[in-house]
């Protein structure tokens, strides 16, 4: 059943299972913080990983990204199962990441910045690259210009040539949002991606996740704090807590669940 | 009513035929996108006009069609407007930054039939008024980011559209349609901003747009090779004559930002020699260099200020042709190498030959700041009913407190009670279903009202601006109230963004002021002022003492003329929000809708001529993304040291 492709009231496709978690336990030492932990993302869904502090949702994004490797259980990634992995690797198979706490080269320009997320299409050696003739140049050129189109999409123009540490903060979640579709993934990993906003910003992140979904078809999972936001923009819901799976399905659904309530909300004692 | 034939090609797609003869290849559009500026030579602009029209066609668009056109300046929305024409149809550009309710409007009045929209953000402002709009058949969108999931039985993209249209066989139907065009047709329809009531649909014919693209290209000597940057709203009539008017007249190349946050940076890269820009874009410049002066190192700041103050001495001179001395020219020369070619370059003005200010009053310190960087800056004074042009400057004689001589063609007369009419090929045709207006606006031998107050100087002929006319009053001691006039004294202050004077009918005068963030804000840094929000900073008591000062100043200059003695503002505050068009405050082209702001601050006002030192006050602001929410404060009313007035010299 998970394998049909379903439409989406807006008119989105949605297809089979992109990548399955099966039985995930993560353990740091006696600390268990991910505890048995089973998901999937499907082709072409926004995926929401929430909980409150300390549920292990950071975790379960390294996890995917392959920096973190489980104890038990298994990952797979478009039908196949994923060995352990270098994180480079991984961006080779089509994940791409941004952070919670920004990680840009402060001192290079956005569009340097940016440019850096093509690293895993570039196929020409160091030394032709230095030399900058034929085919290292015109591979340049075809990067640049798929970065270009990833600058007017998230309108950032005005700050192409700006050094990223003169920017604001928004901003320079923005140009990590580049970075990552620069590297054309086929599976967006978002960590935390309105962390620290105001309310006009995280409206604008908003709906730059949701058209980078619609107009690229990329796939998204994202961990967010922000109930509100994740409700709105997401196709289906995880909530963890305390490193266990308490909820997973559309935000309706998971907004009844008592127990993502109480999590959420603290029980009264009375 | 038949016009005159025009001096040349008929109507605009005409114009755009020649064009092709006669500068085929040359650079037509340009426009930056993904970076790189792309370039449309005339021939390639043809092509790409003929598509559209010949896609409207297949939209089934007949003669007298109204097509509405609304996004920022785009090439391809310049062309929407030709095709429109090749089609037969009238062009209705529209303000890319208007309310839902107000594009409604406008396409209620005009009937519509097709929208070309600019992204998504118009497309939704339509989509949320679309039941009201019975005639609306069909919106093109050229962006079609984010549109995609959207109903598209009703909807098609730009490019497809031109795609159907190479594709119909309708070129000869297009020919007979744009052969049929006249100097008398409908050539486009502005709706004027209003800064009181509805907007109007100005009606202006292909003869009024040719003529005066002409006659103000020949004026100022606009040639093929010269470069513009079209940045102001497409709906404006100064924008239409500059990149489709004169650009069509004279075979020059329209330059569009990639995004309106890069228009500096463009600005740069392109070096306009053509370049119109408001007083408030003027201001906002003269304001950033001096900000960023005062962050400079020592020497920098002393080589500005002596080779600024060897510009303000010889520029002008140069400028209008005047004698200068070998050793001033030489002198000149320094400063252009070591500081005004420089500053000139970064603020993108290196190439302008012809640069004009228009709309509001520009301060003589700002105009002299421009001249001195030896900017062929003037001043030109027109409205949408007049195709732009009623006066302007002519090269030689330019002041900062006039508008200059009428243009070439138009005719000015003083009525008894001081407003300024005109009559010019320029005038328009009618407002579109509002004859009453038209006739109480134009009479019947073409003389047209401006509504403006002013009077012709007597020595050089050139018109000087007082006021708006019915703004133009008298107080209760029957002293003459002309509340613009101090309000631009106050407005040439930096620290000052915007000035509302009120007194007509009342025994004294007082103002609401808005500070200027920029310049206020850069203040406080300076003087580690720290303040959380714009409102917070407007009643901070040091801020309040500034403007208190600059009122008494602007009062001790207003008590100069005995004439306008009585306008010195006794009392004023500091308001705690910017007037914004977004509130109905001001119209879109940031001109100040003085009822609306008595209606809504009418408690304020009272206040003002009250007794109380402060007041609290609740306002209702409306956000960009149309939410409404309520801002509360605290103002402070504060007195202003008033001037005698100085009386004819007593024996």
């Amino acid at each position: 059943m998970l394998d049909q492709t379903t439409v989406t009231a807006d008119g989105r496709t949605i297809g089979g299972v992109l990548m399955d978690m099966r039985g995930i336990t993560l353990r740091f030492g006696g600390v268990e913080a991910i505890k048995d932990i089973s998901f999937d993302i499907r082709e072409g869904e926004i995926r929401a990983i929430i909980g409150p502090n300390g549920a292990g949702k950071s975790s379960m994004l390294n996890v995917i990204s392959g920096f973190y490797h489980p104890q038990d259980g298994e990952v797979w990634f478009r039908g196949e199962r994923r060995p352990a992995m270098k994180p480079y690797q991984v961006a080779r198979l089509g994940i791409a990441r941004t952070f919670q706490n920004i990680a840009l080269f402060e001192g290079m320009t956005v569009l340097d910045n940016i440019m850096t997320g093509r690293l895993t299409q570039m196929k020409s050696g160091m030394l032709a690259q230095a030399i900058w003739r034929g085919k290292a140049e015109k591979e340049e050129v075809a990067n640049r210009e798929k970065v270009e189109q990833i600058i007017d999409f998230l309108e950032i123009q005005a700050i192409r040539k700006t050094p990223v540490g003169r920017l604001p903060y928004g901003l320079k979640k923005r140009v990590e949002l580049a970075r990552a579709l620069a590297a054309e993934p086929k599976l967006l990993l978002l960590d935390e991606p309105m962390a620290g906003m105001n309310v006009e910003e995280k409206e604008d992140m908003s709906r730059f996740i949701l058209d980078v979904n619609d107009e690229f078809g990329t796939t998204i999972a994202l961990i967010e704090h922000d109930m509100g936001v994740v409700m709105d923009i997401s196709d289906r819901v995880v909530v963890m807590d305390y490193g266990r799976k308490i909820g997973d399905g559309t935000p309706d659904e998971v907004r009844g669940n008592q127990e993502v309530i109480d999590a959420y909300l603290g029980v009264a004692h009375d | 009513m038949n016009a005159p034939a025009t001096s040349g090609p008929a109507s605009v797609p005409a114009l755009l035929a020649r064009n092709v003869a006669q500068h085929g290849s040359k650079p037509a559009y340009r426009e930056k996108e993904f970076g790189i500026w792309q370039s449309w030579t005339w021939v390639q602009v043809a092509e790409q006009i003929d598509a559209l029209a010949a896609g409207f066609l297949t939209l089934g668009a007949d003669p007298g069609d109204h097509i509405a056109i609304t996004g920022r300046n785009r090439p391809a929305l310049y062309w929407a407007m030709v095709a429109a024409q090749k089609a037969g149809c009238v062009p209705v550009p529209l303000y890319a930054d208007a309310a839902a309710e107000e594009i409604a409007y406008a396409l209620d009045h005009c009937g519509a039939r097709f929208v070309v929209a600019g992204d998504q953000e118009q497309v939704d402002k339509i989509a949320d008024v679309r039941d009201q709009l019975s005639a609306l058949d069909h919106v093109i969108y050229l962006d079609g980011r984010g549109l995609r999931k959207y109903d598209h039985s009703q909807m098609t993209s730009y490019a497809d559209l031109q795609e159907a249209g190479r594709k119909a066989d309708v070129m000869d139907e297009i020919a007979v349609r744009t052969d049929a065009l006249g100097p008398d047709d409908k050539c486009v329809m502005l709706y004027t901003s209003g800064t009181t009531g509805r907007p109007k649909g100005v009606v202006l014919s292909n003869y009024n747009v040719i003529e005066t693209s002409k006659n103000s290209a020949e004026f100022d000597d606009l040639r093929p090779g010269d470069e513009v940057l079209a940045y102001l709203p497409i709906a404006w009539v100064g924008d239409f004559i500059f990149s489709i008017g004169q650009a069509m007249w004279t075979g020059f190349c329209v330059n569009c930002p990639e995004s309106a946050d890069t228009m500096q940076t463009d600005l740069r890269e392109i070096g306009p020699t053509y370049y119109f820009a408001p007083p408030r874009v003027f201001e906002q410049q003269l304001t950033n260099v001096m900000i960023r002066m005062e962050d400079a190192g020592r020497l920098k700041k002393w080589l500005f200020d002596r080779y600024m103050a060897v510009g303000r001495d010889i520029g002008p001179k140069l400028l209008d042709g005047e004698p200068v001395s070998v050793l001033d020219r030489f002198r000149y020369r320094m400063a252009d190498w070591l500081v005004i070619g420089p500053l000139k370059n970064t603020l993108g003005l290196s190439r302008v030959r012809v640069g004009y200010t228009a709309g509001e009053a520009i301060g003589p310190e700002i105009f002299d700041f421009y001249r001195a960087l030896g900017i062929n800056l003037k001043q030109l004074y027109g409205q949408t009913e007049a195709t732009v042009f009623i006066t302007q400057q002519p090269d030689g004689e330019v002041r900062s407190d006039t508008v200059g001589v009428p243009s070439p063609g138009v005719e000015l007369k003083i009525a008894d009670s001081g407003e300024v009419f005109y009559r010019s090929p320029g005038v328009f045709v009618e407002y579109y279903k509002n004859a009453d207006s038209t006739a109480s606006t134009k009479d019947a031998e073409g003389w047209v009202a401006t509504g403006d107050a002013g009077f012709i100087e007597d020595d050089t002929g050139h018109l000087r601006i007082i006021d708006r006319a019915k703004d133009v009053g008298k107080m209760a001691s029957g002293a003459l109230f002309a509340p613009k006039y101090v309000e631009n004294k106050l407005k040439f202050y930096p620290d000052i963004l915007e000035a509302v004077v009120f007194g007509a009918d009342r025994d004294y005068c007082t103002a609401f002021i808005n500070i200027d963030l920029t310049a206020v804000g850069n203040w406080a840094e300076r003087n580690n002022i720290a303040y959380s929000s714009y409102q917070e900073l407007s009643q901070h008591p040091r801020v309040l003492d500034t403007i208190q000062a600059h009122v008494a100043e602007v009062n001790k200059s207003v008590a100069a003329d005995p004439m306008l003695a009585g306008c010195q503002v006794h009392r004023f505050l500091v308001l705690h929000k910017e007037l914004d068009a977004d509130d109905g405050e001001m119209t879109r082209t940031r001109k100040v809708r003085r009822r609306i702001v008595e209606e809504k601050f009418a408690d304020l006002i009272a206040a003002l001529y009250g007794e109380a030192n402060e007041i609290y006050t609740e306002t209702e602001v409306t956000y960009e993304d149309g939410r409404r929410g309520k801002i509360t404060a605290t103002l402070d009313l504060r007195d202003a040291q008033v001037a005698p007035a100085q009386r004819v010299a007593a024996e």
